[in-house]
């Protein structure tokens, strides 16, 4: 059962890595929408410094939004969901190994591009290690929720406006915590709240997200 | 409440019930606003504007609530397959973001004379937004597809994932940022308002209770008989089909 786990994880990098140009895209979109605030507010550091964490989390979270359409569009189109849907594997661990293959090729760049963009931003030295650590814990949550409103909105006509629709709402908490530890390790508080917070919200997202969209999968699959 | 997931019998429960929800609405609301807005003595900081506050808090109130029967009737749809319960839940969500959008709207309203400033992001008002936002995704969700029983599935679905969500941005939001004040009406030591005007809230809190039971059952014995109607046409169809063959 965890060999077929694991081959699933395995599968999807692979699919990913040959389609090409998946993670190396939301990187750039990342990038780019992050840029264009200091194009917008203004270059002036204490300006950017007081919203670099806030603005790098919106930035990552849009970068998920945008890639969570093809979660499970593609797999629907060419019938492999069919497929997988007869492993003997449950459909909602068929999920959560799809659903980890999306965060290692796009939670996880972008958490390794966030210092990059702190650069840009002017983020106060201290605040690295916490929105770091805070990214490792919600990018995950983002890829389980973002999960849910994937598989409900699969195969639907205009289902990636309707996918942003639903799913950005349920993001709310973790774009809070994110942001808020960043900004406590700035002005030198302790963060640990925070970060069990997160926690807390991931360890049930993993419980629940899973379920939900295995059921919402069993929808488009009759 | 299985008796109930057959049509029939819940249209003739629901007959039995509106003229009665039907006149609760219309007395309560029609005493509440009579009393609250001409009788109730206005507030000694907030003079007038406080009889914002006899819609402002209900439509709170009532739009969590229609949120939370929205999610009841979502599992139970889901878990029984109950027919009813889906229609249910389908209805409500219009009626319960209407609350909602009101309550935001005089929200603003009030918050312009006593704060000085038409919105702020309040840890209230914004979770009231994004309660909004959530109703209008559920409500989309229905759109979306053809099939009305996979439709129901698929929002059902959503109404549960944010039934869980809800506190948790709730929550979150309100850590965030608090300028709201806090409850007043239900507190462990027995409600903060002066009876003077407890009464016509109360009153206008029953109020909007009996006008979303009368417009609920309006709405869902519509959607009963559009799908009657639409059964019927089919029908005929078929019928007509099959007898064009015939000749």
């Amino acid at each position: 059962m965890s060999r077929t786990f694991l081959m699933l994880i395995r599968r999807d990098l692979l699919l990913a890595r040959r389609q090409g140009g998946g993670s190396l895209l939301s990187i750039t979109f990342f990038v780019l929408v992050v840029s264009l605030f200091p194009l917008g507010v203004g270059p002036a550091p204490e300006t950017l410094e007081r919203i670099a964490a806030g603005t790098i989390w919106v930035a990552a979270l849009l970068s998920v939004l945008l890639s969570l359409d093809r979660m499970f569009q593609a797999d629907l189109e060419d019938g492999s969901l069919d497929q997988l849907a007869l492993l003997p594997l449950p459909l909602s661990l068929v999920v959560l190994a799809k659903t980890i293959a999306h965060w290692l090729t796009t939670g996880l760049p972008l958490t390794l591009a966030a210092p990059l963009l702190g650069l840009l931003m002017q983020l106060s030295p201290d605040a690295y290690g916490a929105l770091i650590a805070a990214m490792l814990l919600g990018t995950p949550i983002l890829s389980l929720i973002g999960a849910i409103g994937a598989a409900l909105t699969v195969g639907v006509r205009r289902g990636g406006v309707l996918l942003t629709l639903i799913v950005t709402p349920l993001y709310i908490p973790v774009l809070i915590f994110g942001v808020s530890a960043a900004e406590a390790a700035a002005q030198g508080f302790s963060y640990s709240a925070h970060m069990l917070f997160l926690s807390a919200i991931l360890s049930g997202a993993i419980v629940i997200a899973p379920i939900a969209a295995a059921w919402a999968l069993k929808l488009a699959l009759d | 409440m299985h008796r109930f997931a057959n049509p029939t019998r819940f249209l003739r429960l629901a007959a039995a019930v509106l003229p009665f929800s039907a006149a609760v609405a219309a007395l309560c609301l029609g005493a509440g606003l009579v009393w609250g807005l001409f009788f109730a003595p206005p507030d000694y900081q907030q003079g007038d504007t406080v009889r914002i506050m006899f819609i402002h808090v209900p439509a709170a109130m009532m739009s969590m609530g229609v949120y939370a029967g929205m999610a009841i009737a979502s599992a139970i749809a889901l878990i029984w397959r109950h027919a009813v319960a889906d229609l249910i839940a389908k209805a409500s969500a219009p009626i319960g973001a209407t609350f909602c959008f009101i309550c935001l709207l005089t929200g603003s309203l009030w918050g312009k004379p006593m704060w000085g400033t038409w919105w702020v992001w309040d840890a209230r008002l914004t979770s009231m937004l994004i309660m909004l936002f959530i109703y209008l995704g559920y409500m989309a969700l229905w759109q979306a597809f053809d099939d009305q029983t996979k439709a129901a599935r698929a929002a059902a679905i959503l109404a549960l994932v944010g039934a869980i969500n809800l506190p948790i941005i709730k929550f979150s939001v309100e850590w965030w940022n608090t300028l709201h004040q806090p409850a007043s009406l239900i507190t462990m030591s027995g409600p903060k308002i002066h009876a003077s005007l407890l009464w016509p809230l109360l009153l206008m809190i029953v109020g909007f209770g009996a006008y979303y039971l009368t417009v609920l059952i309006y709405r869902v014995r519509a959607e009963i008989h559009m799908r009657r109607t639409r059964m019927l046409r089919l029908a005929q169809a078929d019928r007509h089909a099959a007898m064009q063959a015939a000749e």
